[in-house]
């Protein structure tokens, strides 16, 4: 944790492509960054953020990994993917990343040995005394022996940091470091960050939608152009001042602007909140969990009304949607479905054909990968009313191609502002475009009830507002909305239309 | 599939000598075994290292509860082979039941049991090597006692946490594909693995960037946090392996039934 050597950066008409794409993901980068400086780097999703600090990791490798480079890019005069290369030779790290998925950044299965895993290959020759340091250093709760698999999101960050700084890097490449945490992980992963460079006197170059709690970190923002170079460069105070209104539009969540959501419910006075879902007692357990995450609850979703569930991690609050959804059946108590939700089937959910639960209950899943199913943005759209169509047919009156009436489809594709990517790959979306088509799919079958986990989960700004948006727009509509969230700002938005349920 | 993925998690220390060997002594145990009874299909080489190895099995340090835990897949596919040769094997010798077509012979009996035996026998040392070895002990021993490329030892043993991992989303998936309207059968199921490929390559990109970056891959010499010894008692333990095998081939021999399956 000491004596880190914080290099110069200097890229002079740096570009990269990634070997597949035709698009420069970065092109024409002319920078400057001093020894120790503390960088914020803005940017629209797609700018090139995440590959500029792959390249200056030294991981961007024209004859490995393939891909197209332009220019230089040069960590103290040498190319960074050489200075890699020398540093490892070296034994110390001139360079330390960490990035946003944390359960993708635990090497090894016990805490010591993940720590240690980079010292090995920098041929570091007395390695524990350097591993209870990091450790120390990052503030980690557990011992060498404690297995991986037991660490939360947060701790499991803190622990990459720890595998990051027992290198003794001199400049922090830091991709999002706290999107995917809940908000006391995010502080404590932040605080500790923040102690690090204080100690080691490390330069950092960071990526982050949410600008706020950083900014006491931070000397200069760097604001990348789409497309290549740089759009605006300074200290924070004056980017800020000087951007606001495009940075607003490019995602970035600006310091003392607070996203508008706009749209008033419209209708929410008028409909008659019927019951629509009513738990008694209920407890609810994950498949493959032992205990019920969550015991004892009694709630109504009603129609037209909001219920934001929040709690810290833990609590069970995915757990609890999960069952709200009839996606997993109740470990003890009652959740019953009204006849308004129902339509003629059973009062419980859970029993319920998946084909008959997206017309009635749509669920929107935390990661919207694990919801497509189909090679099209028009095609994940089309997926639902088939599975509806295909309810109460045998298989040999079913028609691959006849599909339900999809009017609307188009409608709703328009509405999330997706109309012109129909043709695209859903994996190859950009996070907040995934996270539109994931509602939209749902919205397809008109579901009365929708149930969502986490759904501003690591958007920037304008997904947030506009997912904001749209959901008290569905509550006008009569529909149902639940959501399983600890992000502070949606819940005051939903409180006004209903009321939060506290784990 | 859960139920088939769960066994690849972190396993506790025991204190049990044999437990206790170096990963590499256990392997060339397995080996070394397995080696001497492949050679041959007779009940005598295989039921006298069979009853050995038995013998040893104190010295693991497993509970029968953990030990049947971990072994009922030999168990599976030694039972139905033993049934089939019973039923299906070269009929020789007396006849002991004959119903019409099925009959069960002294010839097609012994082939039974040296079967099952065989496949038990064989079995049962790779049972206790992935039963008392944490993986990562393993990658140490293969890449620093018996010299296998580190990289890729170690690539493989990021890539177990990985394997580990995939359980949970498999879960995950179900409700998530159920949320879309997609019930069970052979379709979905095959469309839910190749989401779940999808997830584990990508989860795979993300972590070997974070391997990159810790300086893994880059060609020069690396040091081991664990040192992985190999001690006299660990030679002891081959010697133990390699003592099971000559024996057992030995009684097979005197005994008259030893055969070389090659020929």
């Amino acid at each position: 944790m000491s004596e880190a050597r914080p290099p110069l950066i200097e890229a002079r008409g740096w570009g990269w492509r990634h070997s597949t794409r035709k698009a420069w993901a970065v092109r024409g980068l002319d920078l400057r960054i001093e020894p120790g400086e503390r960088v914020l780097l803005l940017g629209a999703s797609g700018a090139g953020k995440s590959t500029l600090l792959a390249g200056l990791a030294g991981l961007l490798d024209p004859e490995e990994s393939g891909g197209d480079e332009e220019g230089v890019l040069l960590l103290d005069g040498v190319q960074a993917r050489g200075a890699r290369q020398e540093a490892v030779q070296e034994g110390q790290a001139l360079t330390g990343l960490l990035l946003q998925d944390p359960q993708a950044q635990t090497v090894l299965a016990r805490c010591g040995d993940d720590v240690a895993f980079g010292l090995e290959n920098h041929a570091v020759p007395d390695i524990w005394p350097r591993v209870r340091k990091a450790m120390e250093g990052v503030g980690f709760p557990y011992g060498l022996e404690h297995p991986t698999g037991r660490l939360s999101g947060g701790e499991r960050q803190r622990l990459a940091l720890a595998g990051v700084l027992a290198l003794g890097p001199g400049l922090l490449l830091l991709d999002e470091p706290t999107a995917m945490l809940d908000p006391e992980g995010a502080d404590l992963v932040r605080s500790t960050i923040a102690t690090v460079l204080e100690l080691t006197g490390a330069g950092c170059i960071l990526v982050e939608h949410r600008v706020q709690p950083w900014l006491p970190l931070i000397d200069r923002v760097v604001v990348l152009e789409p497309g290549g170079g740089v759009y605006a460069d300074g200290p924070p105070g004056q980017v800020f001042a000087e951007q606001a209104s495009s940075l607003v539009a490019a995602g970035v969540w600006v310091p003392g602007r607070r996203p508008e959501w706009g749209t008033r419910v419209r209708t929410g006075e008028g409909v008659a909140a019927t019951p629509l879902l009513t738990a008694e007692k209920l407890a609810a357990r994950r498949p493959g969990q032992a205990e019920p995450g969550v015991r004892d609850v009694d709630l109504t979703v009603r129609s037209g009304r909001a219920l934001a569930v929040t709690g810290p991690n833990g609590a069970g609050k995915s757990t609890l949607a999960l069952a709200l959804a009839g996606l997993t059946a109740p470990a003890a108590g009652d959740l019953t479905a009204s006849e308004e939700l129902a339509k003629g089937l059973g009062p419980h959910p859970h029993a319920w054909k998946a084909g008959q639960l997206v017309s009635r209950i749509g669920t929107v899943f935390q990661d919207p990968q694990h919801q497509f199913v189909a090679p099209t943005v028009a095609g994940e759209l089309a997926v639902g009313p088939e599975r509806v169509a295909a309810q109460g047919r045998s298989w040999w009156q079913r028609k691959p191609g006849v599909r339900a009436s999809s009017i609307g489809s188009e409608e709703i594709l328009q509405r999330l502002r997706l109309d012109h990517l129909a043709r695209a790959n859903p994996y190859t979306l950009s996070g907040g475009e995934q996270r539109r088509l994931s509602v939209a799919t749902v919205l397809a079958t008109a579901p009365g009830v929708l149930v969502l986990d986490e759904p501003t989960f690591g958007q920037d700004a304008r997904t947030w507002t506009e997912l904001t948006a749209l959901l008290l727009e569905l509550l006008g509509e009569g529909r149902a909305v639940v959501a399983a969230t600890h992000d502070l700002d949606l819940v005051t938005a939903l409180a006004e239309h209903g009321e939060v349920v506290a784990l | 599939m859960t139920a088939l993925l769960d066994g690849l998690d972190i396993r506790e220390a025991s204190r049990a000598p044999l437990a206790r060997a170096n990963p590499a002594a256990k392997l060339a145990v397995a080996s070394v075994i397995s080696i001497g009874l492949i050679l041959t299909v007779d009940p005598v080489t295989a039921g006298v290292a069979l009853a050995l190895e038995l013998l040893a099995l104190p010295f693991c340090g497993l509970s029968p509860r953990k030990m049947f835990r971990s072994s009922w897949i030999i168990l599976l596919g030694a039972i139905p082979a033993g049934l089939l040769t019973l039923v299906f094997g070269v009929d020789d010798g007396a006849i002991l039941i004959g119903l019409g077509p099925v009959t069960i012979t002294e010839g097609s009996l012994s082939s039974a049991i040296a079967i099952t035996l065989r496949i038990l026998a064989i079995g049962l040392p790779g049972v206790v090597l992935l039963a008392t070895t944490d993986p990562t002990d393993l990658a140490d021993a293969l890449a620093q006692n018996l010299h296998l490329p580190h990289r890729f030892v170690l690539s493989a043993l990021a890539a177990l946490r990985l394997v580990g991992l995939l359980a949970q989303e498999w879960q995950t998936l179900s409700m998530a594909r159920r949320a879309r309207g997609f019930g069970h059968g052979l379709k979905q199921t095959l469309g839910q693995v190749f989401a779940l490929l999808v997830i584990a390559i990508r989860r795979g990109t993300v972590l070997a960037t974070t391997m990159e970056a810790r300086g893994f891959g880059v060609d020069a010499p690396r040091t081991w946090a664990r040192p992985s010894r190999f001690t006299w008692f660990d030679g002891v333990v081959v010697l133990g392996g390699v003592l099971v095998a000559v024996v057992s081939t030995a009684a097979g021999i005197w005994a008259g039934t030893w055969n070389l399956v090659l020929t």
